[in-house]
């Protein structure tokens, strides 16, 4: 069992509210997932600028005289903002795959990269995750979240949701792939890579390569109707909007409801219960086996 | 008329207040505030009890329900009204998975649509959809009647026993040993009757029954090679 939570505005003037709606959303979650919690926010871009999330469980060293570092190393002088075990790293756009290479030679995880989005993801309780991370002050267009329980790999932040395998890409999932280490395998016959021995990275993995190959988010996620065996109640990010599918059984459960303001999804009803306006919402279950997406 | 604030109340007091008056028998009348999704709300409802939910419901609303009349204004989640022995639930919005699975008795109305596995394994309950249900639904069921004003999706009544499927739209498809059978007189009194107690406006004649082929019931020598 693991909870996921998303929420798509509609209109930008609620842009300073997405944190707020989300942690409340995520820590009604947290019965269904107490081990880990992650989000995605996709939040202001600079022209011209990449976002890249990084991760250290030593923190004070770690950040701690980065930015000269890699200033001197490489010729990069990336812009840091510390949030908790977090960093975000702002450098230009051509400057991206050197940095991700020194980052990741210096033993720092990468939670993602893209222009908007911003992933932040720990072992612990919702509430304190959030609280870590100070998710009620961020604003932005749109965000998805998870609560894990851990079923496939280990409780570990590398285990936690969302995951990211492309710029501006995440996903967080309900439920179990059966297949995820033929898939794998399959996956990195064709150069792409996973970093966990997680299932749902896998899932993540498989809809990048899909759109690296041409697909659009839809045609990616029904590939994963046909390609991926197990269960799964799917939420994909994208720098524009969001994606939903279920697989064909869709045991695990999904919610969504919409007004002239947001799209909101969750794996209950109850993490709507504190949005505005949910009493007039046109609320529903996705299908099993239909994809759903929402863009701007 | 009572009214519980369920933002004030905590969840155990509501049912232990609700089942308590359930038992005293006096057939009062409660009416839950706030229920915002909430879990197993009013179940185990042992005796005349009526009780109108005003919002949505998570799983498990109305559980195990007997003689309650309980109603709710907005959705219900997974496993409404599952187990039911008698009474009546009625959702006024959608319910989601498994809708009435395993109950005995009793009568369920969704005026909304139903989700997946719809009446799953039921044993006597009384199901109306005034909407459409999802695939699987009343899979392995017993006994009792599952009415569909809407479509059904995939798969129904897979190995069905003895329970009677009336569907008025279309069907997606039949599960394992589900077949259409002929509608007769007697079929169509009990649905007018049903249709009637769930305030459907549908008349029977526009409605097919399905029912068990009883195929699956006995090992079949001749199949003894694919085991």
């Amino acid at each position: 069992m693991c909870g996921i939570v998303g929420l798509f505005l509609k209109k930008d003037d609620m842009r300073p509210q997405l944190g707020t709606l989300l942690s409340d959303m995520l820590i009604t979650m947290t019965d269904r997932g107490p081990d880990s919690a992650g989000v995605a926010i996709y939040g202001a871009e600079t022209p011209g600028q990449v976002k890249i999330t990084i991760q250290s469980d030593t923190p004070d060293v770690a950040y701690d005289g980065l930015v000269t570092a890699m200033a001197t190393e490489i010729g990069v002088t990336p812009d840091l903002r510390r949030v908790d075990t977090h960093a975000v790293l702002t450098v230009a756009e051509a400057d991206e795959p050197a940095a991700r290479d020194w980052v990741m030679a210096r033993g720092l995880r990468i939670m993602g990269a893209g222009h908007a989005m911003e992933i932040y993801k720990e072992v612990g309780l919702p509430a304190d995750v959030t609280e870590r991370f100070g998710l009620r002050a961020m604003g932005g267009s749109h965000g998805i979240g998870h609560t894990r329980m851990a079923t496939e790999s280990a409780v570990t932040t590398d285990g936690a949701h969302p995951f990211s395998t492309a710029d501006d890409q995440c996903l967080v999932h309900n439920g179990s792939l059966s297949n995820h280490n033929q898939m794998r395998r399959k996956l990195a016959r064709q150069g792409v890579h996973t970093t966990s021995e997680n299932d749902t990275e896998v899932g993540a993995a498989y809809i990048s390569a899909r759109i690296a190959g041409g697909d659009s988010l839809g045609e990616a996620l029904e590939g994963t109707l046909r390609d991926l065996d197990g269960f799964f109640t799917f939420v994909t990010g994208t720098r524009n909007g969001f994606g939903v599918v279920r697989d064909p059984i869709a045991c695990k459960p999904a919610v969504m409801a919409e007004t002239d303001d947001y799209v909101a999804f969750a794996s209950e009803y109850r993490a709507f219960a504190d949005l505005p306006g949910i009493e007039g919402a046109r609320v529903w279950e996705p299908e099993p086996a239909t994809v759903y997406f929402w863009e701007r | 008329m009572s009214t519980i604030d369920m933002a004030q109340t905590p969840l155990r007091q509501v049912n232990e207040t609700l089942q308590a008056q359930a038992l005293a028998g006096a057939n009062a009348e409660y009416t839950l505030d706030n229920p915002r999704g909430a879990h197993a709300v009013a179940v185990g409802l042992n005796g005349p009890l009526s009780v109108r939910v005003n919002g949505s419901t998570g799983y498990y609303c109305g559980g195990m329900n007997k003689e309650a009349t309980i109603t709710v204004t907005g959705s219900a989640g997974p496993g409404v009204a599952e187990n039911m022995m008698s009474g009546t639930v009625v959702i006024e919005g959608d319910a989601s998975q498994y809708a009435g699975a395993t109950g005995h008795g009793g009568l369920l109305v969704i005026k909304g649509n139903a989700s997946s596995r719809c009446g799953i394994s039921m044993k006597g309950i009384d199901i109306v959809v005034h909407g459409n249900i999802g695939h699987m639904s009343a899979f392995m069921a017993q006994k009792g009647n599952l009415v569909v004003l809407g479509d059904a999706g995939d798969a129904l009544g897979d190995s069905l026993y003895e329970a009677r499927l009336f569907v008025r739209g279309s069907v997606k498809s039949l599960g394992a040993d589900c077949i259409e059978k002929e509608m007769r007189p007697e079929h169509l009194t009990l649905l007018a009757d049903l249709l009637a107690k769930a305030g459907a406006d549908a008349k029977p004649e526009e409605f097919r029954r399905y029912g068990s082929a009883r195929k699956l019931y006995n090992f079949n020598i001749d199949h003894a090679g694919e085991y």
